[in-house]
């Protein structure tokens, strides 16, 4: 049980909240909000409108497990994090979930003790310079000026590939985003790095979006996805099952428009069980039989999700490329649900 | 006769520790230092428990590590294969870096902006009350950001240079340019140069030490004690005759001719900026986030600096300067002689802890990306080893270690200047 | 021998002065152009305020108040043939409540603002002593019956108006029949008093989390039962045990109650009468309320610590002095960045295993610690500035130490280092703007949320210059408030 009553500074009584340690689900349902840590501002992957609301890629799996978990994608508590903060907030127990484009990595995984439970965009480092430098390749960046969120992997990976081609580059480490736009446009610097989907994000939002080419080298994998703390398997297996639900509803052609037609009963056994209209996985993973239903009407399927927010229709204007389907060319794919 | 009687012997009471007062204090302190060992055994109990929850204990193995990132502005040589305790170093020497510029800078703008501010100038006075309320009222990560912005936004891009009609141009006479990126100045070259030492090798704090600058800087030391020696001589002569030599041009001639021919043996040239690919290259290049750090710490604490120099100048009473103006001393001398030797007094505690202000402010870089100690140390490497506890231990330390030099060395120079009570 | 000397008999008519030393001329002679560097720097200085107002005027005034994002504004500059482009104040018409308030959710912003108000009402017995006490009690109905207006109507909040507004009548009524010299009379004839208005400000320091925070009214209440379980044990003790015995038996029943005993108390009472306020989470908290709410919980907090920590510093025992001095030398000599790099990744590590502290009141943990050295240092100057006779007075009127500082040392010494306590509150208030680099919404932290939203990605210096507005307003009155106090509590007649 998970008591927190705040009374003041002054107050000794009631200012240590309860424990924190073993079920973060039972913690959750407890508090009735889910602690999501999300990015302080990334447009498109989440972002808070004038009255607090936050919307985005990321947020949407922060829904999608308050609605399996909880019964409500309202019950969120978004915590933005920054680059910085984010992984002693997950590992202190501030969040419960992390959903704020992180790299799945085998030193995450393993010395910052993390468990990845899945990813939810297969990205990659990339460049984005202005039209007018003429550069077509990220190789005649030499002695260039490059802008880098801190606090991530970007650094390295930037470092590691400049040294790779053996040329010269002077790195901006910036904080934020929101400041490495302002400098970029400026032209403050001459390309800046982060990843792909970052970057299209960032150049649908400039005044003349055409002016400006991401470079065709990827200089790095980077699959992001969600991520819970080590040691707490039952928690991680939700977040884990509430993504391939959202994956395999997409693939079955679950939507959130047609779900309750599909409640009736389908003819494909898998659709019933990720439905819980047959078998018993809720009951496994801890949850009701209807977790999946309400995971996938928060905020829709996988490619719901990705349309609303990122997709080819949004100012951000990202394709699937690999994001899509593994039916369809990608290299998305959904354990079984069995 | 009277006979000494011994005082009466109590016999000791438990009581007595809280009621007696030569006992009471003993047990205070015993209680204090029990309940402040106590919190510390019970603080590093708990990080050792928490630690080994994580599976991290603590190490500091991490900074013999390959650092792994880049980092733009260092004083001594550095890539990315050294080690973090290496780029700890670099981010200490830029924390200096910017703490001693900032101080220089604050200091002799904060004295200027007081001075005017008790001029009798109407529109000078109230131009620097607004300048000071201005700055002493917005938090100065406010100043440090806002400088960066109107760094970035207003200066043209290297970009603007370029082209056959560019819409930004160098100034004087093409040495100098002011970019968003930063500013490029020339830089002096040597033609006959004596080379570098190279120090410690390849340990940690391995650095490249400029034979030339140690001639100019020693041969410029030299002139300066020998013109000290004219000084005194003239001052002797003084006393003695009343009449003061004229040695202002043999006092010069000793500070400079000498640095002038060692800078001429060495072939001193330019070298300057020039437009080359994405950046200018050749010259000295100060990145816009140290300039955007200087300017907005040294505006900001120059503000503070010139109430503090105000308020020095205005305790020194009245009657000091008309005491000294009835001794028919000049305006001029009245300040040298008689104000400033008394206002120092009273303006060099405040001033030590303004420059303590600035060096710990001057942590803020963080915020325009400037790789100081608390973007090297604790900020990218905490964050790719995440070793959190490990470098802000370290971290605050080398900021103890230097906040407690900068005071011992402002101290000593306090006691040299302050009045001798008898 | 004749005497040519001539002395004149009467006094020459006065003459006016001439026309250059007077008048506005003679001003502008006098205090302009009075030599040669002097008219330089005037007109140095003219010609920088011509620069600066050329550049910001036309830029500043620009109709793009309406504006709902960006480009809209650029429409508008543009339809209006403006070629260096103007201000776009659309983003503060739309976020300026956001950057008050942070996200605290809308209906409830009565409360902070109440909060607020109360503040002033709470402060005004401790800082200022011009105002009578009828008058602190009418400000105080004054702000609650305004209040009242803002929380929705139901039955019950139609009796308070009325009560309110009744009780607020007849204080006025008092006020402006009786003044202040007749109601010394009346008190002297033996009408009663009104209580102490700083009893209101104990209460606020309950009250003040309660509005902030919501939840059960119960829990501040027993939160402040604690103290009076503490004064009661002492009172009842003390004829039996002796002062000191008694004392420290009040802290551990004061203690015994807040650990063990107020849950179960306000359980108990939440189930009586379930009376409370709608949560709301800290991590909703944002903007000015922010860095109020972390400014003004630290100060109050720091005080008493730094208050033990000063006359720690100044004791003779030395094992207590060498504690405070190493706790209040470390303070400041790091920055207080690395010690909200503590907060945020730290404390939680430094606490039992399983705790978890919301990430604000780790803040203001840390900033408290903080402001406590520097309260410390500013105790330490009031008690040095004291003179020596005070301190032996009261040992030779046969005081205790204890009895020697609460009767005579502290009042005097706290009196004096009220303008250092409000320097360090500026400062600390400035420097809640820090919070924004561990990830918090302080109107710095908000500014970069605002400009991630699409609808304003770009804009820059409206949002400082707004920012940068408010703190001025408020540190600016901070600060004169200071400077009228220090001119008040000098007594030295230069």
């Amino acid at each position: 049980m998970k008591k927190s009553v705040f009374l003041g500074a002054l107050t000794v009584a009631g200012m240590v909240a309860g424990s924190a340690a073993a079920a973060t689900l039972d913690d959750v349902k407890a508090r009735g909000t889910l602690n999501c840590g999300v990015s302080t501002g990334l447009p498109g992957f989440s972002s808070a409108d004038e009255s607090g609301h936050w919307e985005g890629f990321d947020v949407a799996v922060c829904r999608a497990v308050a609605a399996a978990v909880l019964g409500d994608p309202e019950a969120v508590e978004f915590v933005p994090t920054t680059g910085k903060t984010r992984f002693t907030a997950l590992a202190s127990g501030e969040i419960d979930l992390l959903a704020r484009n992180t790299t799945w990595t085998l030193s995450r995984d393993v010395d910052l003790k993390f468990e990845f439970v899945g990813v939810n965009y297969y990205d990659g480092q990339g460049f984005l310079v202005p039209k007018e430098l003429g550069v077509t390749s990220a190789k005649e960046l030499d002695g260039a000026t490059v802008c880098i969120q801190t606090g991530t992997t970007t650094e390295l990976n930037l470092a590691d590939f400049f040294r790779a081609n053996n040329i010269s580059y002077e790195p901006v480490p910036i904080e934020t985003n929101t400041e490495a736009r302002q400098q970029y446009i400026a032209g403050a610097c001459d390309a800046y790095t982060t990843d792909a989907s970052g970057l299209a994000a960032s150049r649908a939002t400039f005044e003349d979006p055409t002016a400006h080419v991401i470079l065709p080298e990827i200089i790095s994998k980077e699959p992001l996805g969600p991520l819970v703390r080590h040691g707490d398997n039952a928690w991680g297996d939700i977040a884990r099952w509430t993504l391939n639900a959202l994956i395999a509803a997409e693939e079955y052609g679950i939507t959130s428009t047609n779900i309750d037609e599909m409640l009736a009963g389908t003819d494909n056994p898998e659709i019933n069980r990720i439905l819980g209209t047959e078998g018993n996985l809720g009951e496994m993973l801890g949850l009701d039989a209807d977790w999946a239903v309400r995971a996938i009407k928060a905020g829709g399927n996988y490619g719901e999700i990705f349309a609303k927010n990122i997709g080819e229709d949004t100012t951000i204007g990202l394709a699937r490329g690999l994001n899509a389907q593994w039916k369809d060319g990608g290299i998305l794919y959904s354990m079984p649900f069995r | 006769m009277t006979t000494m009687t011994d005082p009466h012997r109590e016999s000791f009471r438990l009581s007595m520790l809280l009621y007696d007062s030569r006992y009471r204090s003993m047990t205070i302190q015993i209680v204090a230092l029990i309940g402040f060992l106590t919190l510390i055994g019970w603080l590093f109990n708990n990080t050792a428990q928490n630690l080994a929850d994580l599976g991290k204990e603590p190490s500091f193995r991490f900074l013999g590590e390959a650092a792994g990132y880049d980092i733009n502005q260092m004083l001594v040589e550095y890539n990315n294969q050294d080690t973090h305790l290496r780029a700890a170093f670099v981010g200490v020497l830029n924390t200096l870096l910017v703490a001693v510029l900032g101080c220089l800078a604050a200091t002799i703008v904060g004295v200027l902006i007081g001075v005017l501010r008790l001029s009798n100038n109407w529109i000078v006075s109230r131009l620097m009350t607004i300048y000071v309320e201005m700055f002493r009222n917005v938090p100065v990560l406010l100043w440090i950001v806002f400088t960066m912005a109107v760094l970035i936004e207003t200066l043209p891009a290297p970009r603007d240079f370029r082209g056959d009609d560019p819409s930004a141009t160098m100034y004087l006479w093409d040495t100098v340019a002011f970019t968003n990126r930063g500013f490029y100045i020339p830089e002096p070259l040597f033609t006959r140069s004596l080379g570098d030492i190279h120090l410690f090798g390849d340990a940690m704090l391995r650095f490249n030490l400029s034979l030339d600058l140690i001639a100019i800087a020693s041969t410029l030391l030299a002139g300066i004690l020998i013109s000290g020696l004219f000084k005194k001589r003239a001052d002797r002569v003084q006393e003695a005759t009343g009449l003061r030599p004229k040695t202002w041009y043999w006092r010069l001639g000793v500070v400079f001719l000498p640095t002038i021919a060692v800078l001429m043996i060495l072939g001193l040239n330019w070298g300057h900026p020039e437009l080359k690919g994405f950046n200018f290259q050749g010259g000295t290049y100060m990145r816009n986030s140290l300039i955007a750090l200087w300017l907005a710490l040294s505006l900001y604490t120059a503000a503070f600096i010139a109430e503090i120099v105000r308020g020095g100048i205005l305790a020194i009473s009245k009657g000091q300067t008309e005491a000294a103006a009835a001794l028919g001393l000049r305006n001029r001398r009245i300040m040298s002689l008689v104000i400033l030797p008394q206002a120092l007094r009273v303006i060099i505690p405040p001033l030590i802890s303004q420059y303590l202000n600035l060096t710990k402010n001057s942590s803020l870089a963080i915020a325009v990306g400037y790789m100081d100690l608390t973007g090297t140390l604790m900020g990218i490497t905490a964050n790719q080893t995440g070793r959190e506890l490990e470098t802000v231990l370290i971290g605050m330390l080398i900021y103890l270690t230097i906040s407690l030099a900068i005071s011992a060395v402002m101290n000593a120079y306090n006691n040299r200047v302050k009045l001798r009570e008898r | 021998m004749e005497n040519t000397s001539f002395v004149r008999t009467e006094m020459l008519p006065e003459t006016e002065p001439p026309r250059s030393t007077t008048g506005v001329l003679g001003w502008i002679r006098d205090n302009l152009f009075n030599g040669v560097l002097n008219s330089i720097l005037t007109i140095l200085s003219l010609a920088f305020i011509y620069y600066l107002l050329s550049m910001l005027l036309p830029w500043s005034i620009s109709p793009t108040w309406g504006a709902k994002s960006l480009n809209e504004c650029r429409e508008i500059l543009g339809a209006t043939g403006r070629e260096h482009g103007g201000a776009c104040w659309g983003v503060i018409n739309e976020r300026w409540s956001q950057i008050l308030y942070g996200f605290y959710p809308e209906e409830l912003r009565w409360r902070p603002t109440l909060t607020f108000f109360l503040l002033f009402v709470a402060m005004i017995p401790i800082l200022f002593n011009m105002i009578s006490r009828r008058m602190n009690w009418l400000l105080l109905v004054l702000v609650l019956f305004g209040a009242s207006f803002a929380v929705e109507n139901s039955a019950l909040m139609v009796v308070v108006k009325i009560v309110l507004g009744l009780s607020l009548a007849y204080l006025a009524y008092t006020v402006v029949k009786t003044d202040r010299d007749d109601r010394a009379e009346q008190i002297k004839e033996g009408a009663k008093r009104l209580p102490n208005p700083l009893y209101f400000t104990a209460i606020y320091v309950f009250l003040m989390p309660w509005l902030l925070w919501g939840g059960s009214i119960w829990s501040p209440v027993a939160a402040a039962l604690g103290f009076l379980v503490g004064w009661l044990a002492f009172r009842l003790l003390a004829p039996i045990a002796g002062n000191l015995a008694s004392l420290i038996l009040a802290v551990i029943a004061a203690g015994v109650w807040w650990l063990l005993l107020i849950g179960p108390f306000t359980g108990l009472m939440n189930g009586l009468a379930p009376i409370g306020l709608i949560p709301v989470e800290s991590r909703l908290f944002g903007g000015m309320l922010l860095s109020l709410t972390i400014g003004v919980v630290a100060i109050a907090a720091s005080l008493p610590l730094g208050i033990v920590l000063a006359l720690g510093r100044k004791s003779d025992l030395l094992i207590v002095k060498w504690l405070s001095v190493g706790f209040i030398e470390f303070i400041r000599g790091v920055p207080l960045i690395t010690l909200l790099f503590v907060a945020s990744m730290l404390l939680n590590i430094f606490m039992p295993p399983g705790t978890d502290f919301d990430i604000i009141l780790r803040v203001i943990i840390m900033a408290t610690l903080f402001a406590s050295a520097y309260m410390a240092e500013v105790v330490r100057g009031g008690l040095a500035a004291l003179p020596t006779g005070q301190y032996e007075a009261a040992d030779a009127l046969g005081l205790d130490y204890w009895k020697a500082q609460r009767l005579v040392i502290m009042p005097q010494a706290l009196k004096i280092s009220i303008p250092g306590i409000v320097s360090t509150f500026i400062g600390l208030f400035k420097d809640t703007t820090l919070v924004s680099i561990i990830g918090l919404l302080d109107p710095i932290g908000l500014s970069s949320t605002i400009r991630a939203d699409l609808a304003w990605n770009g804009i820059v210096w409206e949002l400082y210059g707004f920012i940068a507005l408010l703190f001025f307003i408020f540190t600016f009155l901070m600060s004169r408030y200071s400077m009228y106090l220090e001119r008040r509590l000098r007594t030295d007649h230069s």
